[in-house]
């Protein structure tokens, strides 16, 4: 049941709104109750081909000699495709933004790092032949040792799952095994601490298990195009990642989607599309390549685990003045999605709560099982139960009540976090009182007269503190895991400069206006040639502006020759992700 | 293998098709007749979204062969709304928004549908039971709960 | 051999949209010559209400009925790009992005208006139910639909408009941490209340009350769908999850849905909602997401509310009834916590 308390920062919204607000009925949901609704699977290609993938039994292991002759000869089946099919056998996700080497093929040739690795894939007339055929591919494997913890697998000699990242662990910044976070001293902070707590916490893999397994169907159409029926999360990432993978430009692929049943993350990895559009260009038919309900269980990639240790340094009063998180995410054999994981768990750190000193150090590590990837609050689930038990276990030690206790610690407005930002916008305080009174759970006249409002920012709760820095974790450098603080950062240094305004295309101050129609003009014969640049068409300025949309206050004029933002900004940032984590785009 | 001839009625047309003998109710259904209503979630009769009604009974099509449904009457959600007016369990799914991405509906709806005509004044414990064998992994199954019981109580709803 | 009750509690706060930036969307709209209005796009609906939203967003942004605005998405060969339905982004970014496209096709519609009426397009006012009308005198007014057919066949205008949304990618500092992340932050907080048998070490959430903080709902029953669905995944992620039930031994994981657990419809618990409106500044009309979040404070809440049922700290999820036995067993029986507050505030 869903109660809206309309009376809270009622001042802050106009309700005076025409739809925005109302339960109305979802466009979607007459062909959900009709079964009209189309999902990628929902539609009919004569001739289609069916495409099965032979997955590796082992956990590691050295691949030495792959037949599939018996394979090819077999009933129904058209092509038999290798690693050596795939134009371009090695990609990251995240090279799509420049984010992260490319460390994992489509098809393992030389060698497979998780159990499920796809190694050969066959397309034959019908599923059931499909299957028969994948028995009769014979793969000649030297099983390697496999490593599976996120801890271990950072020790010197344990087996390399990943050569691209030899260490086992996701280089930020060509720099580091990790992520660090550094906000004051937290081991002054553990040091004046009453009482100075540290557990350790886990969350197991988790599979998104949607209804709709992932799957795609690829079929040629015109003029040397590819029509791709496609259940991905993004349809351009998804395109995007194809058209590197088959190496083909991107307007070759018609990418139709954006009805999926069900994804949580799990529908990001493009993990069909490339080999069933491949499939449909080596053969000229069309390819569906579905995973049935095993497949997806165990190798459509899951919520990785994580590995989270708190220590947090407590006042007897209640409040919390320093807090160290170390914390391994789990990618699995290859980086898909993780290294971003730890960026955004580093942005999240030390949670909701204003902390005065705050470090965390944010592992991605390699190991020899099924690469993960995003999950529904991806970064931010597991250190949420970590931070919240850790919670829970410090208001009992400081012999305070729970909701107290956050409402005591919570970051309110104007606050400043440890990535060095200040909190806006924040509610937390109010969210632990309407839940207290719903609940009945009874709070103090203090607490229920705490404001997000009020008290933030205040004196140091402003402040960027004087920072310890350290050169901890180089990469290659195990041995430089632990070490001494290298350098003290002055109170108030910031490093990065502060975020840009949002574009919104037509405006500076984020509000769209409409721009002049071009009008046809004839060719003067003496035009001279054009600029390198060209300047964005004068916004259109009309005898008078037109009226608002309901709930916006009008649109300032715009400048007469606003800049170019959108594109230099896209330029720049693109520029800047590379120099950030050091990795061109290949 | 050679294929074998079946004929059934289809959401009241008469159909007919050939088949492997191996081939599920499900994939006639899909592949060879066009009727994209029932999914196919697992194919081990472990979900549910492939529930059709087999001469009113449920039945998971992707444990059905084909060959045994020849002269049954097969009804899918494809089929359920009369003309352009729906099932009362169509609009009772509407109204509580019992779908988000849609995949497990037409297989719920079916449940439901073979619940109530059954038992048309059905308890929740009832309802439960009938949709036990469908999952969901959107809804959180109350909305679903919710909407059958709503339609249970709705003039019209015994209509199978 | 008992039953205890126990309750627990957690808050939580949750970033809208790609950490760092650098993710664009973009949209689409035009107008047929009946005034009926199509938003191409290139967004995904995995069942959160993708379509539902935009569409909700780029008709109070036109002015014109619900009912005359269709969202066409996705079609790479129409719908211009977005980055993806993923961290909680589709309402904010997307959003945004059609918002501005849907300014630009109204300031066109206006002016269209404002030729056919001939009045100043400044004057003008949308009904939201189809018409246009000079403000503060609705007799002097037009159809949208007389409008569009007058901006197509006898002015020829394009009601158009195009958008895109793009925070800025940030860099991020290797030896601090500093960064701009997201803009905008969801907030919530949980109680959860269990009932944890000492024999089988079975755990039953009786019941969940919480508050979320949303910046502004757009559809509240599309809220309520999200919340609730996310509430039983959260269940789901605390008692049951996971394909490695060893982990990190990869051994004796389950392969299907038979082997898989989560809980089925006789499992679920009653959950009340309260949900509070904090606008993004920079959200769509103030929105932000609420699509990731909804389960993450249920597994903390859930640990705690066991804790304070029998005395047994389970760190590592899923809480299954092994883990609780082995607690009560290491800690010499069940040991309840203090009484926590009454019965709840609802139904």
């Amino acid at each position: 049941m869903l109660e809206l308390r309309k009376d809270l920062f009622a001042d802050e919204r106009d309700d005076n709104l025409n739809v925005i607000g109302k339960g109305v009925q979802r466009q979607d949901m007459p062909g959900h109750v009709t079964a009209r609704t189309r999902f990628f699977d929902d539609h009919a290609f004569d001739g289609m081909l069916h495409l099965k993938v032979v997955r590796s039994p082992h956990h590691h292991a050295r691949i030495r000699s792959i037949d599939t002759s018996a394979a090819e000869r077999a009933p129904g089946v058209k092509r038999v495709l290798r690693g050596a099919d795939v134009p371009v056998n090695k990609n990251t996700l995240l090279s799509l933004i420049n984010f992260g080497k490319d460390d994992e093929p489509s098809l393992a040739v030389s060698k497979v790092s998780y159990k499920g690795e796809p190694v050969i894939a066959i397309l034959a007339d019908s599923e059931a032949q499909a299957l028969a055929a994948r028995k009769l591919v014979r793969i000649d494997y030297d099983p390697l040792p496999a490593v599976f913890d996120v801890e271990e697998t950072l020790k010197p000699g344990a087996p390399v799952v990943n050569e691209t990242y030899p260490g086992n662990y996701f280089e930020y910044h060509e720099r580091f095994d990790h992520q660090k976070l550094r906000f004051g001293d937290v081991e002054r902070g553990f040091a004046s601490a009453d009482i100075v707590m540290e557990h350790r916490y886990q969350m197991s893999p988790i599979e998104h298990a949607p209804t709709e397994t992932n799957g795609s169907i690829a079929a040629p159409e015109q003029n040397g195009r590819y029509v791709v029926h496609s259940c991905a999360q993004g349809l351009f990432f998804a395109l995007g990642t194809t058209a590197k993978i088959v190496d083909v430009e991107s307007n070759q692929l018609h990418f139709i989607g954006g009805t999926v049943g069900g994804g949580f993350g799990g529908k990001v990895d493009s993990l069909t599309e490339p080999l069933a559009v491949l499939g449909a260009m080596l053969t000229g038919r069309p390819v569906r390549f579905v995973l049935d309900r095993e497949e997806e269980m165990l190798y459509g990639s899951p919520r990785g685990a994580e590995r989270i240790y708190i220590k947090d340094g407590l006042m007897r009063d209640g409040r919390i003045v320093a807090r160290h998180i170390r914390s391994y995410f789990d990618a699995g054999a290859y980086t898909r999605l993780s290294s971003y994981a730890a960026i955004k768990c580093t942005a999240h750190v030390p949670g909701p709560y204003w902390i005065p000193n705050v470090a965390s150090d944010i592992y991605v590590s390699y190991t020899n099982r099924c690469p993960s990837t995003a999950m529904r609050g991806f970064g931010v689930t597991a250190v949420d139960f970590a931070l919240e038990v850790q919670m829970d276990r410090l208001a009992e030690a400081a012999s305070m009540d729970p909701m107290e206790f956050r409402i005591l610690n919570a970051y309110r407005d104007g606050d400043m976090k440890p990535h060095r930002r200040a909190a806006k916008n924040t509610a937390l305080v109010e969210c632990v009182q309407v839940a207290a009174e719903k609940a009945n759970w009874p709070l103090s006249e203090q607490a229920k007269r705490a404001s997000s409002l009020i008290g933030g920012g205040a004196g140091e709760r402003a402040q960027i503190p004087a920072t310890q820095l350290d050169a901890r974790g180089q990469i290659g450098r195990p041995d430089t895991r632990s070490g001494p603080v290298t350098q003290v950062l002055p109170a108030g240094t910031s490093r990065i400069a502060p975020s840009k305004q949002p574009v919104m295309e037509g405006a500076r101050d984020g509000r769209a206006t409409p721009t002049q129609v071009p009008r046809y003009e004839p060719q003067r014969p003496t035009a001279p040639p054009p600029p390198a640049y060209q300047p964005a068409p004068p916004p259109y300025q009309p005898a008078s502006s037109y009226s608002p949309a309901p709930g916006h206050q009008p649109a300032s004029p715009p400048p007469a020759s606003p800049p170019p933002a959108a594109p230099a900004q896209t330029q720049h940032g693109a520029v800047r992700f590379s120099s950030v984590f050091g990795t061109r785009r290949r | 293998m050679a294929k074998l001839p079946i004929q059934f009625r289809l959401n009241g047309s008469d159909r007919a098709t050939f088949v492997d003998p191996a081939s599920n109710l499900l994939d006639t259904l899909r592949r060879g007749l066009g009727d994209f209503g029932p999914k196919y979630g697992c194919g081990q009769g472990t979900c549910g979204v492939c529930t059709v009604l087999v001469d009113g009974e449920p039945q998971l099509a992707c444990l059905t062969l084909a060959v045994s449904c020849e002269g049954r009457q097969i009804e899918t959600t494809s089929g359920m709304a009369d003309g352009p007016n729906l099932h009362p369990l169509q609009d009772a799914f509407m109204d509580h928004f019992a779908a988000q991405c849609g995949f497990c509906t037409p297989g719920m709806l079916t449940a439901a549908r073979a619940l109530l005509a059954k038992n048309p004044q059905p308890s929740r414990e009832e309802v439960v039971e009938a949709i036990s064998g469908n999952i969901c992994r959107c809804t959180g199954y109350e909305p679903i709960i919710a909407a059958i019981l709503a339609a249970a109580n709705a003039p019209g709803a015994r209509r199978a | 051999m008992a039953r205890h009750e126990g309750r627990g509690m957690a808050s939580v706060n949750y970033p809208i949209g790609m950490n760092l930036g650098g993710d664009p969307s973009q949209a689409l709209i035009h107008s047929n010559p009946d005034g009926k209005f199509t938003v191409a796009l290139s967004a995904i609906d995995l069942g959160q209400g993708m379509k539902q939203v935009s569409r909700q967003i780029a008709a109070e942004t036109l002015g014109v009925p619900i009912e005359d605005v269709y969202v066409d998405t996705a079609d790479s060969d129409t719908g211009p790009h977005d980055m993806g339905s993923f961290a909680s982004r589709g309402t904010h970014r997307m959003g945004n992005a059609i918002i501005v496209a849907a300014r630009e096709a109204r300031g066109v519609l206006l002016e269209a208006a404002a030729e056919e009426l001939e009045v100043n397009a400044a004057d003008l006012v949308t009904d939201g139910r189809g018409n246009i009308h000079v403000r503060g005198a609705p007799s002097r007014s037009i159809t949208v639909k007389a409008t569009a057919q007058a901006a197509q066949f006898k002015q020829g205008k394009t009601i158009a408009g195009r958008g895109i949304f793009l925070i800025p990618l940030s860099a991020v500092d290797a030896e601090t941490g500093e960064m701009n992340p997201n803009t905008a932050f969801a907030h919530a907080c949980l109680v959860a209340d269990v009932a944890v048998d000492d024999e089988t070490g079975e755990v039953e959430v009786l019941r969940m009350t919480s508050a979320y903080e949303l910046g502004r709902v757009i559809n509240p029953r599309m809220v309520e769908q999200q919340l609730v669905g996310g509430a039983w995944m959260g269940i789901s992620h605390a008692l049951y999850e996971t394909p490695e039930p060893y982990y990190p031994n990869p051994e004796h994981g389950p392969r299907d849905f038979n082997e898989y657990l989560m809980p089925g419809p006789g499992d679920i618990a009653p959950y009340h909602v309260t949900v509070l409106e904090r606008p993004a500044p920079d959200g769509p009309f103030g929105g932000k997401g609420p699509g990731e979040m909804c389960a993450n404070p249920v597994l903390p809440a859930i640990a705690n509310a066991v804790y304070n049922a029998v005395g047994v700290r389970v760190d590592e999820l899923p809480i299954t009834p092994e883990k609780i036995l082995r607690g009560i067993k290491a800690n010499g029986g069940a040991k309840p916590g203090p009484r926590r507050g009454g019965p709840v505030n609802w139904r």
